[in-house]
């Protein structure tokens, strides 16, 4: 497997030392990497999960918004951010994989490093009382 | 291609009787390819004498600078060819998202640090900053990548036919992971330093100094053995020596941490004069 670029890395080790929850994407959508905290909110540990495509995380949690019709992925923040390279910010409902329902809230930033290389993006999300 | 290590200490000069066996210049290391052709990885002190022993017919000679902090800088101005108006110096250098390579070297060329300014350079001088990809130069290959260090820092693979070596002097991969090493491809430098037939290394600290320098951009010396343990490099030079290290500190540190690693490759720690061909 290829070396990830410099700024995904220590974008990784600065989500490993948070207790806010965290989730890595390259330019294409692939899941890099969530920390700890991400994963009592996911249900699953990274471990477990491993890294996958835009595809399956972008429908694996099944979000959905507060009346219970699902989203699709292009409304997620972190996809909003994939596509326009612009932060993107939301709240709605997912189930986790240990299949318990989570209101969250998502700030998505977009990594860009010198010379404009765009290498990615961040979520930065955490667990709301329920609206 | 022949590398001689010019300068070989980190951080700051460090001349005086405990240092003669390893050397007390900064960092600057000569590379020599089989057509002649001359690059100088970084313009630390060492590059002084360096410039000096160069031949007198050389037409072009090219610089590639990993960052600009000082002791990889500092002997820049004390290089013989930049007064040599017939010689071509090609300087590379890492991009920063502000200020281009041209501006930032300007602010050590110039008053009150230094009485000449870059433009009154006599020699025939290029400013690039390294690209993306390869960059070719006489007959070597060359990748730059960016690598932890504060500030923008790159580190070098330069290969000539199949001979390579990789240049990382201020280095700190362990940084954030809470035991090194890790997966190769979560490993900054991995890429550069992967299979090199020779790796010069940061290793300016020991375990015990680390612990309150995390975060300055270098390595533990145990940390540099396990990079090139993780990266295969065929042979290590441990590089960039804390200027509080005396040569019999040093062989200490090496002769107690080799002999508890027991590695499968030749570790050689850099000393000013040093050669190795490849």
């Amino acid at each position: 497997m290829a070396q990830k670029e410099i700024e995904i890395i220590l974008a990784r080790h600065l989500g490993s030392y948070l207790s806010t929850p965290i989730f890595i994407v390259d330019p294409d959508g692939n899941l890099l990497y969530f920390n700890e905290s991400a994963e009592k909110i996911l249900g699953r540990r990274f471990e477990e999960t491993g890294e996958m495509p835009l595809a399956e995380w972008g429908t694996i949690f099944q979000p959905m918004d507060q009346d219970g019709t699902p989203l699709s992925s292009d409304k997620l923040p972190l996809v909003v951010t994939l596509l326009t390279q612009r932060p993107a910010h939301g709240s709605f409902w997912i189930r986790g994989l240990d299949n318990v329902m989570r209101y969250i809230v998502v700030n998505a930033y977009p990594l860009i490093g010198q010379a404009e290389r765009y290498l990615g993006a961040v979520a930065m999300f955490w667990e709301k009382e329920q609206p | 291609m022949n590398i001689t290590l010019w300068g070989t200490r980190g951080s700051l000069a460090t001349p005086g009787p405990e240092c003669v066996y390893y050397g007390g210049n900064t960092s600057c290391v000569q590379v020599t390819g089989a057509d002649g052709s001359v690059l100088v990885l970084d313009a630390g002190t060492g590059i002084r004498r360096l410039g000096l022993a160069l031949p007198r017919e050389l037409e072009r000679v090219d610089i590639l600078l990993t960052h600009l902090h000082m002791d990889h800088l500092q002997g820049l101005g004390f290089f013989l060819p930049l007064r040599k108006p017939n010689v071509r110096v090609h300087i590379w250098g890492p991009a920063s998202t502000t200020l281009h390579l041209h501006a930032r070297l300007s602010r050590y060329f110039s008053p009150p640090l230094f009485p000449i300014f870059l433009r009154d350079v006599e020699a025939q001088l290029t400013l690039h900053e390294v690209p993306r990809g390869p960059i070719e130069i006489g007959a070597f290959q060359i990748t730059a990548a960016l690598v932890c260090h504060p500030d923008p820092t790159v580190g070098f693979r330069i290969q000539e036919n199949d001979a390579v070596v990789t240049f990382l002097p201020d280095h700190e991969p362990a940084l954030g992971t809470r035991k090194f090493p890790i997966a190769p491809e979560w490993t900054s430098g991995y890429a550069l330093a992967r299979d090199a037939d020779l790796l010069i290394h940061d290793a300016q600290y020991t375990d015990a100094e680390y612990v309150s320098r995390v975060g300055w951009g270098h390595s533990a010396i145990k940390d540099a053995l396990a990079f090139a343990q993780l990266a295969q490099v065929k042979h290590l030079v441990p590089f960039h020596h804390d200027p509080s290290h005396s040569d019999q500190e040093l062989d200490e540190l090496y002769a107690q941490l080799l002999e508890e690693m027991q590695l499968a490759f030749p570790v050689t720690p850099g000393k000013e004069g040093a050669q190795f061909e490849l």
